[in-house]
């Protein structure tokens, strides 16, 4: 994913001119080095300093710039106190970009995983999140941020190399990538690749509905999936609280209510592993998913 | 030659008499702002001077054009102060000065704390020790750009606790911004206490030489000292960082130097005791 997002700021360097990238000393690897080789005059690398970081990059939108600051995802939260004073209160031009997100960082340990970034992003007012979840997507959602005017937060995985996604990535649109009528299972990031898998070869008839920006919310893809099946399932590298899930869930209790089960890291904090024993651990991959879309389509409401 | 210099004496001591007045006008519209709601009146008096000299003699800017690209930059990173800031932007024509008498109300362009919705504003504060940081941002955008315009930043003494202070201190220091200057309103107090208790700040003037900034150290209600050190600042390839001597609650007797003004409303008779003395005072002392 981050080689992905590392080729798009390069290619993005072209015809952004007044793109600015930063970086707090993981220059290589964010992948951003070879931009800052490129156009080093457009390349600031602060050191190990997250919270300077982003208020510089506040000044620099505050001057008509386009910066995107990129750092672990773990990290950028450090700086989540300078991004609601100055720049989401003030809806400034600046695009963050934080990789090793969900518990890709995997080896590394609870330190390095970021299960809280998505809740502490969309809380902000005039924010953009966005969970790409293919390569493609990761540059297409890059390009996007990019262009798109007002603050915008994107986490990005380290190492998974998944392609499913055929349609190009529009912020704020989910897309339907299999359609089914007994249960409808919402997901973002790379572990869209696995509850693509779940589906395969479930004893229910599920859809499948890829829904990388989560605020803002798709809602009316979400509340049709609802309609249609009466019973949700959301997954997401990411707390059970306060991600992806618990969008859908503050949507459809006010506007379709059928019963939400919201798969992710349960209110615990990660360990050391490795990418898939994490997954394996806490219930993310394709089979933990299809037994729970069994049992949703089993439960439903109708 | 020698009446060439002669006359431009004159005209920068016309220049100061004539800030000296506004700087009293300013006051007043303070003093009338924080009898009508409580507000940071102890440390807004303490910056008036560098504020004021800064918009009134010394940045390019224009208030018919807040928005003109190669304006110099001013971030109130002590968001506190704000009353002065507004106060200064008023008299410089950003906007009505009646409008002052709205601060803090619902509804009003002047919030507690500046963002930007005031005109004039250039960046957002009130959590402190972020306006370096973005001035930063501000003075390298001006660099990438080719643009002479400079950027002032304005901190608290008490801000300097804050850790992103010295992040940012690095970094210019490292990026050799000459086209950035700190102004630290050294008045001596925090919010709970003298600076000293809270925690100490001294050697402060160690510290930013160290970090690699031209240092001065200057009166801070002096307005021809403030000059002289703006202009030395203009010729300086390294970022310079400016320690302004001030009293908090400068010109209000009753507040002076103490900590008593960190946050108050003036009651009718305070108010009028301190317009007495404001009037008594002669400008050019």
């Amino acid at each position: 994913m981050r080689v992905a997002f590392g080729e798009a700021i390069l290619r993005l360097g072209e015809e952004a001119e007044d793109m600015v990238v930063l970086t707090a000393d993981v220059a290589k690897p964010t992948q951003v080095a070879a931009f800052g080789e490129r156009y080093p005059h457009r390349f600031l690398n602060v050191g190990i300093s997250e919270q300077d970081m982003v208020d510089i990059a506040a000044g620099l939108a505050l001057s008509e710039k386009i910066p995107v600051a990129v750092a672990f995802a773990p990290f950028m939260m450090r700086a989540w106190e300078q991004v609601r004073s100055t720049i989401s209160r003030c809806n400034l031009n600046v695009k963050l970009v934080g990789t090793h997100s969900g518990l890709s960082a995997s080896d590394e340990g609870s330190s390095h995983q970021s299960l809280e970034d998505v809740a502490l992003a969309r809380v902000l007012p005039n924010m953009t999140v966005i969970v790409p979840g293919d390569r493609e997507e990761v540059k297409e959602a890059t390009e996007a941020a990019v262009k798109s005017p007002g603050p915008v937060y994107m986490r990005i995985g380290r190492d998974e190399d998944v392609k499913f996604l055929d349609e190009p990535f529009r912020i704020g649109r989910a897309v339907v990538l299999r359609d089914g009528s007994d249960v409808a299972v919402i997901s973002n990031g790379a572990i869209t690749a696995e509850a693509l898998a779940a589906a395969e070869g479930a004893r229910v008839d599920a859809m499948v509905i890829h829904v990388p920006t989560v605020k803002p919310l798709d809602a009316q893809a979400v509340v049709s999936a609802a309609r249609k099946t009466g019973a949700v399932v959301c997954v997401e590298e990411h707390s059970t609280i306060g991600g992806l899930g618990s969008a859908v869930s503050e949507l459809l209790s006010s506007e379709y209510p059928v019963r939400v089960r919201r798969m992710g890291v349960n209110d615990t904090f990660g360990e050391s592993g490795t990418y898939r024993e994490l997954l394996e651990k806490h219930g993310l991959s394709a089979p933990h998913i299809r037994r729970r879309m069994e049992e949703a389509a089993e439960k439903r409401d109708r | 030659m020698s009446s060439a210099v002669e006359l431009a004496d004159l005209r920068h001591a016309t220049d100061v008499q004539k800030l000296k007045e506004r700087i009293r006008e300013i006051r007043r519209s303070i003093l009338e702002m924080t009898s009508i709601r409580g507000l940071h009146l102890g440390s807004s008096l303490s910056c008036l001077e560098i504020i004021a000299t800064l918009y009134f003699l010394k940045m390019r800017h224009s208030p018919h054009r807040p928005r003109w690209k190669d304006r110099d930059r001013f971030i109130l990173s002590k968001g506190h102060a704000a009353p002065a800031l507004y106060a200064v932007l008023a008299e410089a024509g950003y906007f009505p000065k009646e409008e002052l008498r709205t601060l803090k109300s619902i509804g009003s362009r002047l919030q507690g704390h500046p963002d930007l919705r005031t005109p004039g504003v250039d960046a957002p504060s009130g959590s402190l020790g972020q306006g370096l940081s973005i001035g930063i941002g501000m003075a390298l955008a001006a660099r990438m750009r080719g643009s002479r315009s400079r950027v002032y930043v304005l901190a608290g003494d008490g801000e300097c606790d804050e850790g992103q202070v010295w992040e940012a201190m690095m970094t210019a220091a490292h990026l050799r911004l000459g086209n950035l200057v700190l102004i630290i309103d050294r008045n001596g107090w925090q919010l709970d206490d003298r600076t000293e208790e809270v925690k100490r700040k001294v050697p402060l003037r160690g510290k930013l030489e160290s970090f690699g900034w031209v240092t001065y150290s200057i009166n801070g209600h002096d307005i021809e000292k403030i000059i002289e050190v703006l202009d030395s600042a203009e010729k300086s390839e390294l970022p310079v960082a400016i320690i302004a001597h001030t009293k908090k609650g400068n010109g209000v007797s009753f507040l002076e130097g103490t900590n008593k003004g960190h946050k108050l409303k003036l009651s009718e008779e305070e108010y009028l005791a301190a317009l007495k003395e404001l009037e008594a005072k002669p400008v050019c002392e």
